[in-house]
């Protein structure tokens, strides 16, 4: 799209609404957010990136196939699911380790894992849509 | 918010014994076909990498599914609530003899799509995502056979539609995209029907258990509408199995895609939705399935003759082959509608017994076709002369889904029919009779004008001269069609599991054990 206004503003956009994105889906153990939600947001950035600059733009900013990606995310959520069975646990048990980064003790677990392949299946899929078609609208 | 109040003891919810490690066998079969599916959805664009992983990954699919069906066999159904908490919160895998079977089945029917997809999918199809699809698809039919929920079930089912879409396109061709449409308009108002069904139910009794709902529905009070979940549930599977009168997009769409596909399908796809309706309609809801079994009786007649009758009119050998599954679908209902121990194994039986033949003889019409040079009755001829390994192994199939001895369709055809005479049917145990006799009308055409007849005009072309049979679709024809005849001679193994897998479905209380080893939390 030939826009001056969105083709300078883009670049802040994206990149707000991509650490936005994050942010929902670590703030999403305990309260509102998560992997779909925030997966969602950061699909809605790239789609904006490639109304702005162009489909081959965002291609080259992900640097993997989308349905790559999308399938690294469900190789680590199964993977995360698996690792309970180290620990005598049934599948997809949710494991804590609280290892302490300068002196704060910081919360990690395996549902986190699970919930960051949620994201990536859904930024990888809702991306391969979208970029195809905006493609299509680009002919 | 920040603040932590002090922690609940959760340990009431929870699983506090260890998990043994062989308990994994219920899960890991469904986590592997993910697992592969994934790395080969990364790996799309590497063709070559494909057959790599792809003939190993379903070799081990198989070697997992035998493994939970010894288990089972020595130790009764056996359950894992996923993340730990117990049931009826957490959602169950509970798999009992039954779950196994077909399991079992489905993975080797797989295995044999699996190589045979070597030759027949070229490289521009793989690259679209053959073997990625074909994992999330076996994802989606080993989930449904071993889950204890019905919430899940509904979500495997889902996950077995998509993949199976994306097999069914695969190409972009017009008359598949016209066949998907079909196909796929169908399954989708049947899934809705599900949903809406499954919504009932957990409204009604308030859980999404199996062992719970079993639990639940036997004690319920009058008020609750039971009759209309069964027929309900039962419409939505009838509609996923090609029931009559729902049964049009069965053979609007399985000729289109490429042969290993149709063999897939029709090994598996219709066979869900009847494993579905014996779980559901046998096990959870009998009562009403009873009260429900002369209307059940009307559609399994019906089912079998139009699909007899289909197949009968046909030339194009795929769409003779739709309309085969159809006819044997059928087969299963009457089994069902029969009830009791024989009518519910022949059922099942006849389902195993589907799911090997139906792969194996749309494989070997994709070898007819590869050899003769088309799909239809009318141009095909003379492959007895040219390919006789061929020709013997579709006149064994041939007879073995005609239900002639000494393959595996004789013993369900006659547990279902003495049932039926046994329980004073005798116009279902005629009908099925007929269906029979049809379908070897049917599939004896295949064979007098596809192999028989010396094709006129045409020098007869001597053994091995013709265009040769691909290896790696013969041998998966062979091994399917051999293990059609091991069950038809050495019925009596089958037939012990059966019994057992059919008695445990009418009298679920091993599986409710083994969800709630210390019975039901008041």
């Amino acid at each position: 799209m030939k826009s001056l206004i969105l083709r300078t503003t883009a670049p802040l956009l994206v990149a707000l609404m991509l650490m936005f994105s994050i942010f929902v889906l670590l703030r999403g153990h305990n309260e509102p957010g998560g992997g779909f939600i925030g997966g969602l947001i950061a699909v809605a950035a790239l789609a904006i990136y490639g109304i702005a600059g162009g489909v081959e733009t965002v291609r080259r900013a992900i640097v993997f196939h989308p349905l790559a990606i999308a399938g690294a995310g469900l190789l680590l959520s199964t993977l995360a699911g698996m690792i309970s069975i180290l620990l005598h646990v049934p599948f997809m048990t949710g494991l804590w380790v609280t290892p302490s980064v300068l002196g704060q003790p910081v919360p990690l677990s395996s549902v986190m894992l699970f919930d960051t392949g949620v994201y990536l299946v859904v930024v990888g899929a809702l991306t391969g849509v979208v970029l195809a078609l905006e493609e299509r609208g680009e002919d | 918010m920040a603040t932590f109040s002090a922690p609940a003891d959760l340990s009431a919810a929870l699983v506090m014994t260890p998990t043994p490690l062989v308990d994994w066998l219920v899960i890991l079969p469904v986590a592997w076909c993910i697992l592969t599916g994934a790395v080969l959805m990364m790996l799309r664009h590497r063709v070559r990498a494909h057959a790599v992983l792809a003939v190993p990954a379903p070799v081990l699919l198989v070697a997992l599914n035998a493994a939970l069906l010894a288990h089972v066999a020595v130790s009764g159904p056996v359950t894992m609530v996923v993340g730990r908490w117990l049931p009826p919160f957490g959602i169950a895998f509970t798999v009992d003899l039954t779950g196994a079977l077909f399991a079992l089945t489905a993975g080797i029917v797989a295995l044999a799509g699996s190589v045979a997809a070597l030759d027949d999918i070229d490289d521009s199809r793989r690259r679209y995502g053959f073997y990625p699809f074909l994992m999330l698809l076996m994802a989606g039919v080993n989930g449904a056979f071993l889950t204890g929920d019905i919430f899940n079930l509904y979500v495997w089912f889902e996950v077995l539609l998509i993949s199976s879409f994306g097999l069914l396109v695969l190409g972009s061709e017009r008359g598949q995209i016209d066949g998907a449409v079909k196909y796929g308009f169908l399954n989708l108002i049947a899934t809705t029907l599900f949903l809406i069904a499954t919504g009932l139910l957990y409204g009604v009794f308030g859980t999404l258990n199996m062992a719970d709902i079993a639990l639940k529905a036997e004690a319920a009070p009058d008020r609750i509408p039971l009759m209309t979940l069964t027929a309900l549930f039962a419409l939505a599977f009838g509609m996923k199995a090609a029931a009559f009168p729902v049964n049009f997009w069965l053979p609007a769409s399985y000729h289109t895609p490429r042969i290993v596909v149709s063999a897939l399908f029709a090994g598996l796809l219709t066979k869900v939705g009847i494993y579905a309706l014996i779980r559901v309609g046998v096990m959870l809801l009998p009562m009403s399935l009873d009260r429900l079994s002369p209307m059940l009786s009307l559609v399994a007649v019906l089912t079998m003759l139009t699909g007899a009758f289909g197949a009968l009119a046909q030339t194009d050998i795929r769409r003779l082959l739709g309309f085969l599954v159809v006819s044997g679908i059928g087969a299963m209902l009457a089994g069902i509608a029969l009830g009791g121990p024989d009518g519910i194994g022949g059922a099942i039986f006849y389902a195993l017994h589907s799911i090997v033949v139906m792969t194996a003889l749309y494989l070997a019409a994709g070898l007819a076709a590869r050899c003769g040079g088309s799909f239809s009755l009318a141009a095909l001829g003379g492959l007895y002369r040219s390919h006789p390994g061929l020709s013997a192994l579709s006149l064994m199939l041939v007879f073995s889904v005609s239900g002639l001895p000494p393959f595996s369709g004789f013993w369900p055809k006659v547990m279902l029919v003495k049932t039926a005479i046994d329980g004073g049917v005798w116009w279902l145990a005629a009908s099925l009779l007929l269906a029979g006799f049809l379908t070897l009308i049917a599939t004896a055409r295949i064979f007098l004008l596809a192999y028989w007849r010396p094709l006129p005009g045409v020098a007869a072309v001597a053994a091995g001269e013709g265009p040769g049979c691909p290896v790696a679709v013969f041998w998966p024809l062979v091994a399917l069609t051999a293990l059609s005849l091991c069950v038809g001679l050495f019925p009596e193994p089958m037939l012990g599991l059966i019994r057992t897998a059919a008695a445990s479905l009418i009298d679920p209380a091993a599986y409710i054990r083994s969800v709630f080893p210390q019975g039901l939390a008041p």
